[in-house]
């Protein structure tokens, strides 16, 4: 299945890119897409923070499986205001 | 009123969006960029956002305040892009009959937002270094 990654503030600085499309296994869960982008982008693996987890815009467990998901975001903690 | 926009921010259009014949109190807070952090000195800050998660989850906390408070309207307005020092970066309006619940309800969607709403800021230091402000936990 095939899945958009989102990456904002620091994971896009981290990975040089702001977006991209993934190839996973069905069944995948997020902490299944999460260890094949820390292997494909090192510095994800030594952020300082574990990122929150959005599924199609709303936050999402680790757990989840990404069947039916169209757009995983990666989000370091949030600091508007 | 729900907006993310990169223009500055006026109050007055909050005040006047959110106001009504019934309202006897409109609290407004603004969030404005200040000149310092942690003891060294700030000449900007750079705001980004997941867009349109960030207009959901500011839509949420709207719908979530005029039910669990005596208010009658909201509005919520975050600015992104880069902003000076004394801009305004956020403004939170609500209208109520009472003060009480007006000044309740702002706090709690200014705190809420705080941590839930997509939106990161990049302090821009005065020596040219920037970082992001990455709260733990």
């Amino acid at each position: 299945m095939t899945i958009e990654v989102l990456y904002f503030a620091s994971m896009a600085d981290a990975v040089g890119r702001t977006r991209e499309t993934i190839e996973l296994d069905e069944g995948a869960t997020v902490s299944a897409l999460w260890r094949a982008l820390v292997e494909r982008y090192p510095p994800l693996g030594t952020l300082a923070y574990r990122p929150l987890v959005a599924c199609d815009m709303g936050y999402s467990s680790w757990e989840r499986e990404l069947a039916g998901v169209r757009e995983v975001a990666f989000l370091p903690p949030v600091s508007g205001g | 009123m729900v907006l993310l926009q990169r223009e500055p921010i006026r109050p007055v259009d909050l005040l006047e969006a959110v106001r009504g014949d019934a309202d006897g109190a409109v609290a407004l807070f603004t969030g404005t960029v200040r000149n310092e952090s942690e003891g060294r000195a700030v000449v900007a800050l750079e705001y980004e956002a997941y867009g349109e998660m960030a207009l959901r989850q500011m839509s949420e906390l709207r719908v979530r305040a005029l039910e669990e408070h005596a208010v009658s309207d909201v509005a919520i307005v975050h600015r992104l892009g880069r902003l000076d020092v004394g801009e305004i970066s956020v403004a939170v309006a609500v209208s109520a009959a009472h003060r009480g619940a007006a000044f309740d309800a702002c706090r709690a969607v200014m705190d809420t937002l705080k941590r839930t709403v997509p939106i990161w800021k990049k302090e821009i230091f005065a020596d040219g270094a920037a970082v992001w402000v990455e709260p733990p936990g």
